[in-house]
């Protein structure tokens, strides 16, 4: 009797599993999300995209989900390590496509990741909204695939702001005409320097030291050592994470202080500040946000709550507003159908935590941050190609 | 050369398996295709590998090296308005030449100075591209084409065949066997009046050559190519992982190895995404434990042991 009434038991739940399982799927939207959790890219994927792709997962749900054309759908996040190689970004934007039939894929992380899966995203017609590649060829690009969108910016845009600002400056009276420029010897460093080198020459400053170093030095002391000898009113380093830490170390042991001080990726970080603490205080960096605007630090106290850590001031933020926007399309649409969703990107604009988003001709957003400053312990957005919330640029009062 | 029954069965044969291989594309399946890329690259990679490492034990980790010079070339070559067509050719040329060189230099040098020259070559050559990069203000190269991963994967099964028919005459000619006198001891080789670094060399170069053309023929597939992802040193470690899992003692050693190492690696992407990095160290205490000489070593033993029950019989 017993075991008759066992049986009977695991048949109801047989028949019910069978019931609820093909209702429970048609509820639920799968999202691929693809990004390095290891190789050398890993670093920045921890700080930038992950944590992002788990606060927006917890913000929709915590909501109720998508609503799909009136049916509310849960999202459901399928994780990929692409380890950093653009041989497996491929692979696993391939398999969420096809194994796991996701319904929408985020961006992967990085420029080189995100170009190298384009052709898949094509492939298949998901609509990709890149929230880190920064490319120059950007018009190259959305004409093989009308699909990728872009909201990052430019290296000539980046190196522009920081000529701007130094121009306020100087014009302010604030710091004199000389700039130390060095760059790390790598893809990105390289573009940058090459960028500013005639923008600075055109706005009349000169450049006094102009140098480079290699990928992954560790003895920053001679770049710093022949900055602080060119005796600069401005030093500007187009430097990547590590070496944005090592330079800013090496400025305080050797004496390098400048009225302007500026180090790129990775100034934006939490953990810049948190390292340097008052010292940070005046270093202009990277990117920015609009940090005074409550949408950015309602965004910002949820972040740490649900992923405990902070998010940075750069590319954080645009991020998440790149998975609002494929949130917002998929709800106008009202369909879980690609091609409409894509069409729907492509024709409207945008509100998401980084103010109005509109596409130019390059499907590419035209307004970002291009600088920021530490303030008072935030890192703030000082200049951009039409942001608002901008604050003034103020000059940097040694290292104490 | 003459050609025995045997002979003309191996090569029949692995002219149908290459014909019933290259049918994949035909299944429309483009997951599995881009799976069928993978093993194809890593099979090339690492049977040309194994040609020279195999007799020689010379255990090389410049795969990189060679590799990112391909995919340089043909980004190169096709951003100065070169046909794709003709920077393969180039590419092998080069990775040849890179190969004479890195030879003439070092291999002289025998063991582990041997091991870290060859990861330190991928490293160089890296800087100097970078360093190139730096002086004429140029960053990542963008290979933008019509070729899809379908063409890619023909002309991989296309270098897969020069390989082993390369592979395979190699053995039977006179360089095959000096080069196997080397393996066994290197002394003795030179005593016999074989002229060992030349014939390391001429290896090294094919090795070499084969390398750089495969990454030619990836250059497509990666669109955007920039140092940190053409010379990854990653990639000169799978190379040797899966040749040695394979065994280097028969020709088609490496490919018993690439395929189950590719799909495990698959699998093991695919289910735990984070684990990666964990298979890599577990593959390499294998080898060294249980599969000293591979896939083939295991093959081997087998089949000896069935001959041996056959006997008592």
């Amino acid at each position: 009797m017993k075991r008759r009434n066992l049986f009977g038991l695991a048949a109801a739940l047989t028949v019910a599993t069978a019931l609820s399982g093909p209702l429970a799927a048609q509820e639920t939207l799968k999202i691929g999300a693809v990004g390095p959790k290891t190789g050398p890219l890993a670093g920045g994927g921890a700080v930038t995209f992950w944590p992002n792709v788990q606060l927006w997962a917890n913000d929709v749900n915590e909501a109720g989900g998508i609503d799909v054309g009136g049916t509310k759908m849960m999202v459901e996040i399928i994780e990929y390590d692409d380890q950093t190689n653009p041989g497996e970004t491929i692979k696993a934007v391939q398999r969420l496509a096809t194994q796991d039939e996701a319904d929408f894929i985020l961006a992967p992380y990085g420029t080189g990741l995100n170009i190298a899966s384009a052709p898949i995203f094509e492939r298949y017609g998901y609509p990709m909204v890149t929230h880190t590649a920064i490319s120059d060829q950007i018009a190259d690009l959305s004409g093989k695939f009308p699909n990728m969108y872009f909201l990052l910016g430019g290296a000539t845009g980046l190196a522009g702001g920081v000529v701007d600002v130094l121009t306020q400056m100087r014009d302010a009276g604030e710091i004199g005409n000389s700039v130390a420029m060095v760059n790390v010897a790598d893809a990105f460093g390289i573009e940058l320097a090459e960028a500013a080198r005639p923008q600075f020459e055109a706005a009349g400053f000169e450049i006094v030291y102009d140098s480079s170093y290699p990928l992954g030095t560790q003895d920053l002391s001679p770049v710093i050592n022949g900055a602080r000898d060119s005796n600069p009113d401005a030093f500007v380093a187009w430097s990547y994470p590590p070496d944005t830490f090592g330079l800013t170390e090496q400025a305080q042991i050797a004496g390098l202080a400048p009225k302007a001080f500026y180090t790129a990726v990775a100034t934006a970080f939490p953990s810049y500040g948190a390292r340097f603490g008052a010292a940070a205080e005046g270093v202009l960096g990277a990117g920015g946000v609009f940090a005074d605007g409550d949408a950015f630090k309602d965004y910002a106290a949820r972040h740490e709550a649900v992923t405990g850590a902070k998010p940075d001031f750069w590319a954080s933020a645009p991020a998440y507003a790149s998975f609002q926007i494929l949130q917002q399309a998929i709800e106008g649409a009202g369909t879980t159908d690609k091609a409409a969703v894509a069409e729907f990107i492509a024709k409207n604009d945008f509100d998401t935590i980084i103010g109005p988003i509109t596409w130019d001709e390059n499907n590419s957003n035209a307004k970002y941050w291009t600088v920021g400053q530490w303030q008072g312990g935030v890192f703030k957005g000082v200049a951009s190609t039409g942001r608002d919330g901008a604050v003034a640029a103020m000059p940097k009062t040694g290292w104490e | 050369m003459s050609m025995t029954k045997s002979d003309w069965q191996s090569i029949t044969l692995s002219a149908v398996l290459l014909a019933v291989a290259a049918c994949l594309p035909l299944t429309g399946d483009a997951y599995m295709l881009s799976i069928g890329i993978t093993i194809a690259m890593y099979a090339v990679l690492a049977t040309s590998w194994a040609l020279f490492s195999g007799p020689t034990h010379y255990i090389s980790l410049a795969t990189a090296a060679f590799f990112g010079l391909g995919t340089y070339t043909t980004a190169i070559g096709i951003e100065n308005g070169l046909n794709y067509w003709v920077t393969l050719p180039i590419a092998a040329i080069l990775g040849a030449v890179l190969a004479a060189l890195v030879g003439l230099a070092t291999l002289r040098l025998s063991g582990v100075y041997f091991v870290i020259f060859t990861l330190g070559l991928a490293e160089l050559v890296r800087q100097v591209v970078t360093w190139g990069q730096n002086v004429s203000g140029q960053k990542g190269l963008y290979v933008l084409t019509d070729i899809t991963e379908v063409h890619i994967y023909w002309q991989l099964l296309v270098l897969a065949a020069i390989v082993y028919l390369t592979g395979w005459a190699i053995g039977r000619s006179r360089l095959g066997f000096a080069l196997r006198i080397i393996g066994d001891d290197e002394e003795v080789a030179r005593h016999s009046g074989i002229n060992t670094s030349r014939a390391k060399i001429l290896l090294f170069m094919v090795s070499g050559a084969t390398a750089a053309v495969v990454g030619s023929m990836l250059a497509p597939r990666y669109i955007y190519i920039e140092p940190a992802l053409a010379f990854t040193p990653m990639l000169s470690f799978l190379v040797v992982i899966m040749a040695l899992l394979g065994g280097t003692g028969r020709l088609w050693g490496p490919l018993v190895g690439v395929i189950p190492f590719t799909l495990l690696w698959e699998a093991i992407s695919a289910s735990f995404p984070n684990q990666t990095t964990l298979l890599l160290g577990l593959s390499f205490l294998v080898i060294v434990y249980l599969l000293p000489r591979g896939f083939v070593g295991l093959i081997e033993s087998g089949k000896r042991k069935m001959r041996e029950r056959e006997a008592f019989a």
